[in-house]
């Protein structure tokens, strides 16, 4: 009796898969992972940029502006099917960096090359310590940071036209609006301690 | 008009599939041989009306018919012929008739043959595949005809085929992956019909195999030309990339592997009779998952399906009625009683286990790594991939096991064997290969490499087990009658074990070493610039305009020179397409045995000519296609196999034979 039942392991397996492939399906759109991070700031760094490797980065070369910072890789083809939505959000002046997860220099060096450079630089993360530290969980995902270096936002997964409007632009504008009240009452001081 | 004729086959073909379906299963059932002799004309019926629609979908393309909704999107006027026939298959809607039509074609050959079956399991396995291709047809005129007009105002011209699939490797590629994938119809046909005539003897098994066999050539074929065809036509230089359409290829094909073996031990030793037909099930639903997988999109975006949710539940609809009600019926009908037939520890059958367990475990692996970033957003946590990082470090391991594997059970023979004799026979082949693999590492190249050192190693281990085998199977014939004699005694199918074993082997070199002593450069020329990489001298001759049929491009020229002896002259180009205003790398090379030059041209880089370059070199990357090649002659080879042929004649003696074997049928 027991053995029978064995024979229908397939079969149940082959359910659940087509369960989740039913969820994949009917799922209203992504949603967003709780950072750990939220609101917290961004951790700090000294990493190396993808096109030159001799430049060192570190966390202040992300402040001042309200910016987006994604991660990608040449290894996962939806960073491909976004990155030329980001190449448009960078033509609209929107601030980009680029984490560049875990990945191989030169091809990462020839995919800025072939489908064009959205970011203001990428960080080279080849260990993934910076990742480690952001709490990402693959690739893509992308970072809403504030002008003090304050993570406000994390969406996980691709970002396309319907994700910017509806998510991440209304808080972008708000943190931009934000940026500029801060900045013009105190407009004599240029520093930013944080 | 020749649109409309095209739907209306398709109906026909629709109806006639149907027919097929149930005529030949009912007459199954009540011993009516005349329905059951309907099986062969409807095939054929079915086969012709496909052929026909297929044929007038190429019409529309060759005649420019952009009036015709599919046409418009995946053709030009500009384009040349030959791609005009191939844009057929470039998109969702061609490529779906393509899978049909093939089916169509498999099923046709299997009506040929089938004279030699006995008339219910012919019966069965052709109405069997009649409802396979029911549904795909039903999914193809309901979701996704190709004929849909675009009325009263069709486009002046086309929007052109995508210029990655403008190639040769588009002509001959998705056929063949798709003879592979649809191939394994007839071995998932042939596992329902024993299923429901609860017949699996040996016979069963020497039926299916050489069908498995073919399914599993193509396949082996469609997926290295697909390789081949990233490599050159992407200009990235790679040849696997663990993307998710290249996965739901290699599933099938590991699967698919695994059953041939199964198949083996079923008919040699009438064992593993559930496991091999569970596989032959897998095999096809893995296609099947993959069509779907790589059809709906719902891998790379969501929105692709977020478009036309209604494919995509039909698909799975589809899916959930194959898979389920032939997983079901295995549940229910599959052999539950324990073979009699024992054999020891160390034997072949234990090998082959081994080696069925490894290629199931790591097909299961890459579903994972496919299905992980699914699994995560059902569960509504976002999308993302696992790359290569998880891909490597699991399967690498696992093939490297699995090559290890291979040795030692072509060595052991079926029944018995021990565990001392087994390291009498390869004492002396285990150190060559250490020695080997080491030696290697440390000569060639200039880095020494554990990964080396185990994939050449292992190289020596199946090249140097294979011949000693050949040895061993020819040791008596040897002393009597010479070593001719005793050659030609040896089976065809024992000779293509031996060339796909070796097609493996030489496979891995290319892997190896192409994945360990691979250069690469990229590099800003100026016209006149010469550079030197791993003792070739690579001059920059500059870029200049050319008018394609369809395509400007930027004409780059590059000489190679090999301790000053001029040894090639390379133009890679950067083709902007005027319809699409695409850009596209065509890099070029300059092939060798035991290595590729590589070129591609990045950017122009300032005024004065100069452009960014890369330039690859890429040793021993063609063992990697070659071994493929190998391995599919091996297949055919094994086809030709007398044995398969004469079932004719030895049919009324084999009656006998399965009368008094485990031949227990439920309308017997």
């Amino acid at each position: 009796m027991n053995r029978r039942l064995k024979l229908f392991l397939p079969l149940a397996i082959f359910l659940s898969l087509c369960l989740m492939f039913y969820i994949a399906l009917f799922r209203d759109n992504k949603g967003e992972l709780p950072s750990a991070l939220l609101d917290s700031p961004l951790p700090s760094f000294s990493l190396t940029t993808v096109k030159n490797p001799a430049r060192t980065v570190t966390r202040d070369d992300l402040l001042g502006e309200v910016a987006l910072l994604n991660v990608w890789a040449t290894w996962c083809p939806a960073c491909r099917v976004e990155h030329p939505y980001l190449v448009d959000l960078a033509n609209k002046g929107v601030p980009i960096y680029g984490v560049n997860y875990k990945d191989d220099q030169p091809e990462a060096r020839k995919w800025l090359k072939v489908l064009h450079d959205p970011y203001r630089f990428s960080i080279n993360d080849q260990d993934g310590s910076l990742g480690i530290n952001l709490g990402v969980y693959g690739a893509p995902e992308t970072y809403l940071i504030d002008h003090q270096g304050m993570i406000r936002y994390k969406h996980v997964g691709i970002v396309d036209a319907n994700v910017w409007k509806n998510d991440i632009e209304p808080k972008y504008r708000a943190l931009v609006e934000q940026a500029q009240q801060s900045n013009s009452g105190e407009n004599s001081s240029e520093a930013d301690p944080s | 008009m020749v649109a409309e004729i095209g739907l209306l086959a398709l109906s026909i073909a629709l109806c006639l599939s149907l027919l097929l379906s149930v005529l030949p299963l009912w007459g199954s059932f009540n011993g009516n041989l005349r329905l059951m002799n309907q099986a062969r004309p409807l095939t054929w019926g079915f086969f012709v009306f496909v052929a026909f629609s297929f044929g007038c979908l190429i019409w529309t393309f060759v005649t420019d018919d952009f009036s015709v909704d599919y046409v418009a999107k995946h053709s030009n006027s500009l384009l040349p012929l030959q791609y005009k026939i191939t844009a057929t298959w470039g998109g969702h809607e061609g490529s779906l008739l393509l899978w049909v039509l093939i089916l169509a074609g498999w099923m046709a050959a299997v009506a040929l043959k089938s004279y030699r079956l006995p008339p219910e399991l012919s019966a069965r396995v052709l109405s069997v595949m009649g409802m396979v291709s029911v549904g795909l047809l039903l999914f193809t005129l309901l979701t996704s005809s190709p004929f849909n007009r675009i009325l009263p105002f069709p486009p002046q011209d086309g929007a052109d085929l995508n210029p990655l699939l403008q190639d040769f490797g588009m002509i001959v590629h998705p056929p063949m992956l798709y003879m592979g994938y649809v191939g394994f119809a007839v071995a998932f046909a042939f596992a329902i019909a024993a299923l429901i005539g609860g017949q699996f003897d040996s016979a069963w098994a020497r039926w299916a195999r050489p069908w498995t066999t073919a399914a599993w050539v193509f396949l082996t074929l469609g997926i290295s030309l697909g390789s081949w065809w990233a490599y050159y036509e992407l200009g990235w230089g790679g040849w696997w990339f663990w993307d998710p359409v290249e996965n739901a290829s290699l599933m099938p094909w590991l699967v698919g592997t695994a059953l041939m073996h199964s198949l083996a031990v079923s008919e040699k030793r009438g064992l593993f009779k559930s496991w091999t037909l569970l596989l032959a099930i897998f095999a096809f639903s893995l296609s099947l998952l993959g069509t779907f997988l790589v059809r709906s999109g719902v891998l790379t975006s969501v929105h692709a399906f977020a478009n036309d949710p209604e494919r995509g539940v039909f698909i799975l609809i589809y899916l959930m009625v194959v898979i389920g009600s032939s997983l079901t019926l295995f549940a229910l009908r599959a052999p539950e009683v324990r073979s009699r037939v024992q054999f020891t520890l160390v034997s072949k059958e234990t090998l082959l286990l081994v080696n069925n367990i490894i290629l199931t475990a790591s097909c299961a692996t890459v579903l994972l790594g496919t299905l992980f970033p699914l699994l995560l957003e059902s569960l509504d946590m976002g999308m993302i991939s696992v790359g290569p990082p998880y891909f490597n470090t699991v399967f690498v391991p696992m093939a490297m096991l699995l090559a290890f594997a291979l040795g030692a059970g072509v060595l052991l023979n079926w029944k018995t064997g021990s565990v001392k004799w087994l390291y009498q026979q390869t004492r002396w082949i285990l150190l060559t290969s250490v020695i080997g693999g080491l030696a290697f590492s440390l000569i060639y190249g200039n880095s020494f490499m554990i990964s080396e050192v185990l994939g050449i190693g292992l190289v020596f281990w199946i090249v140097l087990t294979m011949g000693k085998d050949l040895l061993n199977k020819t040791r008596h014939a040897r002393a009597k009658s010479g070593v001719v004699v005793a050659l030609k005694r040896l089976k065809p199918a024992y000779y293509g074990m031996q060339l796909a074993h070796i097609g493996l082997a030489v496979a891995i070199v290319g892997v190896a070493i192409v994945s360990g002593y691979s250069s690469q450069r990229d590099l800003r020329m100026a016209p006149g610039d010469t550079v030197d990489i791993s003792g070739y001298q690579f001059r920059f001759d500059g870029v200049r305009p050319v008018q394609g049929p369809n395509y400007t491009s930027d004409y780059g020229s590059i000489t190679v020179y090999e301790h000053g002896r001029q040894i090639a002259v390379l133009h890679p180009e950067k083709r902007v397409y005027t319809a699409q205003a695409m850009p596209m790398t065509e890099a070029d090379l300059d092939p060798g045995i035991t290595r590729d030059l590589y070129v591609a041209l990045g950017e122009p880089l300032g005024n004065d000519g100069s452009w960014a370059v890369r330039i690859h070199i890429k040793p021993f990357v063609r063992w990697i296609w070659a071994g493929s090649v190998l391995m599919a002659l091996g297949g055919i080879l094994a086809i030709s196999d007398r044995r398969y042929r004469f079932k004719v004649r030895s049919k009324v003696l084999n009656k006998g034979r399965e009368g008094s074997s485990d031949f227990k049928g439920a309308n017997a």
